[in-house]
């Protein structure tokens, strides 16, 4: 009985490695293991061995089957990871193949630009404001110390309604709106839509977009214009911009400037884009003329203040490299999603 | 404006500067440089050659072989068709390799077998015509008058005088004193720190009495400031010599005659527009300076007959109008060749009326673009003079003396208080009083006993802010520190801005690209949408004076810009596009209150397999998004740009929200889009102000839920929403959630019905529920549809 279990030990031992799969190893299992098993048949004998023969041959047998069935977990272990081995490698794709893709769709580039500069703004304390666009002749004009027949309106072709109504050539109406509603101190942006009588063109458009920025406070100087007009170039264009204040002329400031900022293509050096001048002009501004002040019904003697207005479409033509400010308008599916 | 520089010289001498550094200089202080360029810049190795012989070509009955002597040791043969020549002709010559105007380059070559190692030179191809060399021919060589160097080699551009630095200056409203070679030389002298030097005028010889050739009178002293005449007589018109010549064209003016360019010069040196009339057309040798009346006429130095009116301005004799007052002289009363005695006018005169006159007449000149900016009515008298000199020196006529001078300007200067500390404290930066006051001085303020007095030629000044830009520009605006915002302000969104981020940012993750369309349309854009002939839609807020009818209303609706884009992107082929706008739109209110401006989020989209429910589950997660959980929704049948079949209707508490559906056929037709597209609706207002925007936390649920189907078949025309809100009534609140899952017509169903299957998922917050329970609640659900005919499906 002994040379038995043995050589069943030795054939199991055998058979276990010549298994190749999970199914064949649990068929020799049941085989050598099961209730009809070839050890289960031997066990079975037991009875007619003598009660000094049988704990020795119980213990062998249990040695046996304790051996066996070790050797089937080490080999079901083996196949298993013989398999999994398998499947992976036949469950290899292409992983350069194109991923399935739920695409977002894309903001105008005009609204990514001014949404940076909101954000830019935002930070440093200014709210946002807005105002109508079909506006009165005063706001737009007047109290902005453009009378009537004032030579600038000239520059600013206008779209009337009536005589005192028009369509908004500039958002800076909204300052003397805001003024006439707060007292300082005053940090606003205005951002929006404004109208001019030019025919359509590469570079002109009868609607386009400007952000008018105003502070009001005590003691507000143009230092601080510099300051505020610096901060906001370098957070817009990073921190090597440098900007240029130049003497301009407006009706509703006094000192009035343009801002050039260094070209954020060649760095100031001078190429085709900035005329090889190395600057390039973003924005006018400069320290609100008192007069207005006064129409906004501000106090000019206690208070002071700056504006400024830059165009959208300027910096979003500069930003994305635009070349027709048509393209903003025409929506094509092939322009959006670039953005 | 265009600015000589050799003019400017006679003012101001700078010395060596580059025309880079000039130019950065002056911007700097102001006076914004546009461009700069010499005159002939692109003209190269043409010089000056003598025509030695000429003979016939062999060949040719009409070419000429020239041997050229242009100064170096052997002749060139250069071959001309011109037939102006003769021997002994200095003529400008375009050497091998030269450039000529037009940038054209010259090589040598063979003409009909003959060498030519270059060409002679017309007018036109060195960029000039016969005004600016009278005495030449427009078709044939430029032979070089006794005006010209003549040295034989020299460079083309010294020999005619062609090489000036020609400086364009962007020059803005409030600064009209710098329409003039002298304003320009001021600025430039303080810029530099140089002396300015402007000699006074004067005239040495004279003869007779100016009153006895004219009389002036001002009838509207408010539109007439003061009006100077002077009188040359035995006036001999002839071209102006090279260097007033040289001077006006480098100003972008072309020379006429030494009368008319002695008008023109002094402008541009003064920026005080002159005007000459010939006398003998004067009637009565008077001149009145009145009202046009109605229907009066006057035919204007550009040959033009024009309608005049009360509303205009006119210089006029005892008759008949002459000129219109600072715009343009009359056709008759003008200098012509026999011309002998003539009157020079410098008048000053109202610049608002000027720019209306010039406006309505639809001519703005040199002379009424200075005017609308009121120029300095002081300066009257010496362009006057300057004009009588310059008659003398280009012996043009003998000036009779004295002037006719009517001054109603009364003008008094504009002074302010000298406020150092003012100044210093509005720019942010500390200057003493001396360095404000130096640099007052030297653009021609006066600083006495603590006032400023404005020089009479500056109209723009009148506040202390105004001082403050004169001393920092000359300052430096580069100079003055920059000082970082300071303080802490509430910057944010309002509610309404944080809404329109989140539609955007709602709308984006669906795959929609947002647009930005005109808020201007045209009329017919409202039939293109088969609005009803009365519809409110179509009050809109016209504009008066729009560039064409396609930009002349403002939109009520932006549901056409909409269907523009999605037209132009279909037509453009592309395979599909999914867009929105927050579009504002416009509400006329009359004309004496603004219109009302309210926003909509317009949604457009078209693709193969978008249907009114891909439009619908945008519009849904959007709603969603936005704080609104519930909502009605009907048919709409009466919109007449969507399908009536495939409309809807949203509306929240009562309140309208806005309307989606596929686009109505007719109106796709009228768009020229060939493919179904949808559109949606919403108001961004009542979005705002019905949407839910506090989020509260529910807790967890801690029971299970059980989930049980039903499917009933009903009427066809039977909408879901309506089975579904009749099923939440009647299960209460265990009822969590109810998904519809399918809708079935066709074999097995009677014909027009429809089988529709709901899964319902019930929860308590209290228990798990029995099985019981779920039933009883199945059962309300079935007998509350029975009211609508519904059956559950067996």
């Amino acid at each position: 009985m002994k040379e038995k279990l043995e050589a069943i030990r030795a054939l199991a031992e055998k058979q276990l490695l010549e298994t190749s799969s999970r199914q064949e190893l649990e068929s020799l299992r049941v085989q050598i293991l099961g209730k009809k098993g070839e050890l289960t048949a031997i066990l079975k004998q037991m009875g007619s061995l003598s009660p000094e023969e049988r704990p020795i041959m119980g213990q062998k047998a249990n040695e046996v089957r304790a051996f066996i069935e070790s050797k089937v977990a080490e080999r079901q272990a083996e196949l298993k990871a013989k398999e999994n081995e398998l499947r992976l490698a036949k469950e290899t794709i292409d992983v350069t193949l194109p991923g399935e893709r739920h695409p977002l769709g894309h903001k105008h580039p005009l609204s990514i630009v001014l949404d940076e500069v909101k954000d830019i703004f935002i930070g440093m304390g200014f709210q946002i404001a807005t105002g109508p666009e079909v506006e009165w002749d005063y706001y737009n004009f007047e109290a902005l110390n453009l009378p009537p027949d004032h030579p600038a309106r000239d520059t600013q072709d206008t779209f009337y309604i009536t005589e005192k109504m028009l369509l908004r050539t500039q958002t800076s109406p909204v300052q003397i709106r805001v003024m006439e509603k707060q007292q300082p101190p005053i940090r606003v942006i205005a951002p929006g839509r404004v109208y001019r009588s030019d025919a359509v063109d590469a570079t002109h458009s009868p609607f386009f977009h400007q952000i008018e920025g105003l502070v009001v406070d005590e003691g507000i100087t143009m230092g601080d214009l510099k300051g505020n007009l610096m901060q906001f170039a370098k957070r817009l264009y990073g921190e090597q911009t440098q900007i240029r204040l130049r003497p301009h002329h407006f009706p509703f400031t006094e000192p009035s400037c343009e801002m050039d900022v260094t070209c954020f293509k060649c760095g100031g050096k001078g190429c085709p884009m900035c005329k090889g001048e190395g600057w390039v002009e973003i924005l006018g501004g400069g320290m609100v003329h008192p007069k207005v002040l006064k129409n906004g019904g501000i106090d000019p003697e206690k208070y002071s203040g700056y504006a400024f207005g830059v165009g959208l479409e300027r910096l979003t033509m500069f930003r994305f490299n635009i070349d027709d400010m048509r393209l903003l308008y025409e929506n094509d599916m092939r322009f959006l999603s670039q953005f | 404006m265009d600015l000589s520089k050799r003019w400017l010289s006679d003012y101001v001498d700078l010395g060596d500067i580059s025309p880079k550094e000039f130019a950065e200089a002056i911007t700097m202080t102001g006076s914004k440089v546009e461009s700069f360029e010499y005159e002939g810049e692109e003209i190269e190795n043409v010089i000056v050659g003598k025509v030695v012989s000429l003979e016939k070509h062999p060949d040719s009955d009409h070419l000429w072989v020239c041997q050229i002597d242009v100064g170096q040791n052997e002749n060139i043969q250069i071959v001309t068709g011109a037939q102006n020549l003769k021997e002994g002709d200095v003529v400008p010559v375009a050497m091998h390799k030269s450039t000529i105007y037009g940038g054209n380059k010259i090589t040598k070559g063979k003409l009909r077998g003959v060498e030519s190692n270059g060409m002679l030179c017309s007018l036109g191809e060195l960029g000039l015509t016969v005004h600016d060399f009278p005495y030449a021919i427009e078709d044939g060589i430029f032979v070089l008058g006794d005006d010209c160097d003549r040295t034989l080699g020299l460079d083309i551009h010294k020999a005619i005088g062609l090489d000036d630095l020609i400086t364009e200056f962007e020059i803005t409203s409030n600064r009209a004193d710098c329409l003039s070679v002298t304003g320009l030389a001021r600025e430039a002298a303080a810029t530099f720190n140089k002396e300015l030097k402007i000699p006074e005028p004067f005239v040495t010889k004279t003869h007779g009495d100016v009153k006895d050739f004219l009389s002036v009178e001002i009838k509207e002293p408010s539109l007439c400031y003061r009006y100077a005449g002077a009188v040359v007589e035995n006036v001999r018109i002839k071209p102006s010599p090279r260097w007033m010549r040289e001077r006006l064209r480098a100003s972008g003016v072309r020379p006429i005659n030494n009368i008319v360019d002695i008008t023109n010069y002094v402008m541009l040196e003064f920026g005080q527009p002159m005007h000459a009339f010939d006398l003998r057309y004067l009637d009565n040798n008077q001149v009145i300076v009145r009202r046009a009346t109605d229907g009066e006429k006057i035919t204007t130095l550009d040959g033009i007959e024009r309608d005049l009116n009360e509303n205009m301005l006119v210089i006029a004799d005892a008759n008949k109008p002459v000129a219109v007052a600072g715009v343009m002289g009359g056709e008759f009363s003008g200098i012509m060749d026999d011309t002998t005695t003539i009157v020079f006018e410098s008048a000053m005169f109202n610049g608002v009326f000027v720019r209306r006159t010039a406006k309505a007449l639809g001519m703005r000149t040199e002379a009424s673009a200075r005017y609308e900016k009121e120029l300095d009515a002081t300066g009257c008298l010496r362009s006057l003079t300057r004009a009588l000199q310059l008659v003398e020196e280009l012996d043009a006529g003998d000036v009779v003396s004295g002037v006719v001078d009517c001054d109603y300007s009364n003008k008094t200067p504009v002074t302010l208080p000298f406020n150092p500390e003012w100044v210093n404290n509005f720019i942010g930066i500390d200057l003493t009083a001396d360095e404000q006051k130096a640099i007052l001085e030297k653009i021609g303020f006066k600083v006495e006993n603590g006032t400023i007095i404005s020089p009479s030629f500056r109209n723009d000044i009148e506040h202390q802010a105004d001082i403050s830009e004169e001393i920092a520009r000359f300052y430096g605006y580069d100079k003055i520190p920059d000082r970082a915002l300071s303080g802490v302000a509430d910057g944010r969104y309002t509610p309404v801005q944080q809404l329109e981020n989140k539609v955007g940012a709602v709308l984006t993750a669906q795959g929609l690209s947002e647009i930005c369309t005109y808020t201007f349309i045209s009329p017919k854009a409202y039939d293109k949408i088969r609005l009803e002939e009365n519809d409110e839609l179509r009050n809109s807020v016209v504009i008066s004076n729009p560039l064409g009818e396609d930009t002349s209303i403002m939109r009520t609706t932006a549901v056409p810009s909409m269907l523009d884009i999605l037209s132009r992107n279909y037509n453009n082929r592309n395979e599909s596009a999914s867009l929105y706008e927050i579009a504002v739109r416009f509400k006329s209110n009359g004309t004496e209150e603004l219109p009302d401006e309210k926003q909509d989020i317009v949604i457009g989209m078209y693709s193969p397999d978008c249907t009114y429910f891909t439009l619908k589950g945008v519009v849904d997660e959007l709603l969603s998004a936005t704080g609104i959980k519930k909502y009605d929704i009907e048919r709409a049948v009466t919109c007449p740009f969507l399908h009536p079949g495939r409309a809807a209707e949203i509306s929240v508490n009562g309140r309208k929200l806005g309307i989606m559906g596929e686009v109505h056929p007719a109106v796709l037709e009228n768009y020229s889009i060939g493919t179904r597209c949808y559109i949606a609706q919403i108001s961004l207002e009542a979005l705002f102000e019905e949407g839910n925007k506090e989020k509260v936390y529910t807790p967890l649920p801690k029971f299970p839920a059980v989930t049980r189907d039903l499917a009933f078949v009903c009427e066809k025309t039977l909408p879901v929403l309506l089975l579904e809100s009749e099923i939440a009534s009647a299960v209460g609140k265990i009822l969590e959630d109810i998904a519809l899952f399918d809708v079935y017509e066709g074999a097995q169903i009677e014909n027009g019905k429809k089988s529709v299957a709901f899964s319902l998922k019930l929860r308590s917050n209290e228990k798990t529920l029995t099985d019981e329970e779920a039933d009883s609640a199945m059962k309300k659900a079935i007998k509350a549809l029975e009211k609508f005919g519904a059956a559950l499906r067996s």
